[in-house]
């Protein structure tokens, strides 16, 4: 319960930054200004300024839309493609469940941050890019969840129920299996949130997502790691941003686990 | 209504199911019953065509008004028989209900899948009119709980109104009473007979409690290591039974009479495992009266619907 709230709390800061970010920020986050360069903390600009002269909160709060917008992407195309497939793999045929499993191990096998460079290296360096990269290399995560949760619940009497009562393949999938496993795909979506965000500003980092003159944690990071000496101020700033984000999703997942995971079903009241 | 003809169903080499032959009449109920372990649930799965993947059925299955044996039939037909023509009751109120949907919705979506219902709203009305036959209080409020909200004998009359739902011919009841308590147990027994009756349908009731056979049924087969060993009208079985494991099924659920040393009969030893079962008479390892001639497989004496299968049936030829 703890960690569902501490995690909430994290989230809801980096939505609500996000969200105002689109109406009002201190500062225009993309203007450069040769006078204002490298200023530390004040009252004008909270967080000072960097070697541009751009202010850090509003760099910091836009930066929190493209974390948003790639985890979501990212987390998207890995929970929409990975959960059917899953659940495919559970509920289709043996010998595609094993195409499915054996593809999903080779996906696992390989670097997501080799993925995400061909993908670069392929479609040209963008959030896009790096989002869709990312989606990609998570989906093995969820193509096993849900074909482990979907194989638990095929197995269990209300199917053979449904299946008595003349419901057949697809509609026992998609009426009686997803419902069921949705808790889970939902916490396996908060962790995979943190990871995305993470992966992002690391591949922002490396110049291979999010491109200038867009804000993005990543690249905060990136444009100032030659002041680390002399500026630690500038890195600490984003760097505690990702880790708040990370371990805000990471909370919340865990969180929510404990409500929703099968296992732990003994704890809670059953009526 | 329903044939089952030389029924056998095995798991690989290891038959589990031995030869059953039964009918159910339209209209008629029935009962099987036996000791955990004798093949009763099985036979019922493989009437459904619904056995585990690596479970395999032959011999026929006949159903009134399907030309196909059931035996081997594709899964489309069979779907389509399943919840309309055939219904079952499932054992364990607890899990036979999808977690996630709330009760009326798993009525309503009986009365959907065959088409039975014009759209959702009145299939929907149908669940309601349904669940108040099975009279579960409070049908406005209750419907819309989910299953963990209700308490098993209340989850029992959903699953009961699943099974109704479309009027089936032949219903199955697999133990729908074992997890309820005695009281509870009662009224159940009533409802699904009232159900059967209303709709003058067949009911194929399996238990291995002796009293609630007498209370619901009109004929009973008795089950015994994968194989019918005797069967007849409840009152002859229950009171003058002729196979052995069925006077010691009987002796056993006597609490009234005791051995010499004061002990409650019991019939000596336990079911063996599926496949340790001794060739000839099934019974045989653990039949006190069992000679050289249990070692051939007895035939069956007597009419196909009321006879046995036991070499020595009691007051035979002792």
């Amino acid at each position: 319960m703890r960690n569902l709230v501490i995690g909430a709390v994290l989230v809801g800061l980096i939505v609500l930054a996000a969200l105002i970010s689109f109406l009002w920020t201190p500062f225009d986050p993309t203007q450069v200004d040769a006078a204002l360069r490298l200023q530390g903390p004040s009252g004008a600009h909270w967080l000072g300024t960097d070697r541009f002269g751009r202010d850090l909160v509003s760099q910091l709060m836009v930066g929190a839309r493209t974390t948003l917008y790639v985890g979501v992407v990212a987390v998207g195309v890995a929970a929409v493609i990975g959960t059917p497939l899953g659940v495919f793999a559970a509920a289709g045929p043996r010998w595609l469940g094993e195409i499915v499993l054996r593809a999903n191990d080779i996906m696992l096998a390989f670097p997501a941050l080799l993925l995400a460079i061909m993908f670069g290296a392929a479609f040209g360096a963008s959030t896009l890019t790096a989002m869709v990269a990312i989606g990609i290399a998570t989906v093995p995560s969820f193509a096993r969840l849900a074909r482990g949760s979907a194989l638990q619940v095929l197995n269990t009497e209300y199917v053979l129920a449904a299946r008595s009562a003349g419901r057949t393949g697809l509609a026992i999938s998609v009426r009686h299996v997803l419902p069921n496993i949705a808790g889970l795909i939902i916490v396996q979506c908060s962790v995979s949130f943190g990871i995305a965000v993470l992966a992002e500003a690391a591949l922002s980092y490396l110049g291979l997502g999010t491109q200038p003159p867009t804000p993005s944690w990543g690249r905060m990071l990136q444009e100032s790691q030659e002041l680390l000496a002399v500026q630690p101020r500038l890195l600490i700033v984003p760097g505690v941003a990702i880790a708040l984000a990370v371990l805000g999703f990471t909370l919340l997942g865990d969180g929510l686990r404990d409500r929703f995971d099968p296992r732990l079903e003994g704890h809670r009241a059953q009526g | 209504m329903l044939k089952v003809d030389g029924l056998c169903v095995a798991a690989g080499e290891l038959p589990l199911v031995s030869d059953v032959s039964f009918t159910v009449g339209s209209g008629e109920r029935v009962g099987l019953i036996g000791e955990s372990g004798s093949g009763k649930s099985l036979t019922a799965s493989a009437v459904f065509g619904l056995l585990p993947d690596d479970v395999t059925a032959a011999g026929s299955v006949r159903l009134d008004g399907v030309a196909e044996d059931l035996v081997g039939a594709s899964e489309n037909l069979l779907s389509r028989l399943r919840g309309s023509r055939l219904a079952m009751v499932f054992q364990e109120p607890m899990t036979a209900l999808n977690p996630s949907m709330r009760v009326v919705d798993q009525v309503a979506e009986a009365r959907l899948i065959h088409r039975t219902a014009g759209d959702r709203a009145a299939a929907h009305r149908d669940a309601l009119r349904l669940l108040e036959q099975v009279r579960l209080r409070d049908v406005a409020e209750l419907g819309n709980a989910y299953p963990h909200q209700l308490s098993g004998g209340q989850r029992q009359r959903v699953l009961l109104a699943i099974a109704l739902a479309n009027d089936p011919d032949v219903l199955i009841c697999d133990e729908p009473t074992t997890a309820l308590d005695v009281t509870v147990q009662a009224q159940l027994l009533d409802l699904i007979v009232k159900g059967v009756k209303e709709r003058d349908a067949s009911l194929l009731f399996i238990t291995h409690d002796l009293a609630v056979v007498a209370t619901v049924c009109e004929r009973v087969l008795v089950m015994y290591g994968g194989r019918i060993v005797e069967s007849g009208l409840v009152a002859e079985v229950l009171t003058s039974p002729k196979h052995r494991y069925t006077k010691g099924l009987l002796d056993a659920s006597d609490l009234e009479s005791v051995d010499e040393r004061g002990r409650l009969h019991a019939i000596a030893g336990a079911v063996p495992a599926a496949g340790q079962f001794p060739s000839g008479c099934v019974f045989r390892n653990r039949c006190p009266r069992a000679d050289d001639r249990c070692r051939v497989q007895p035939p069956w004496f007597g009419e196909p619907t009321a006879g046995h299968a036991c070499w020595h049936p009691v007051g035979g030829d002792e």
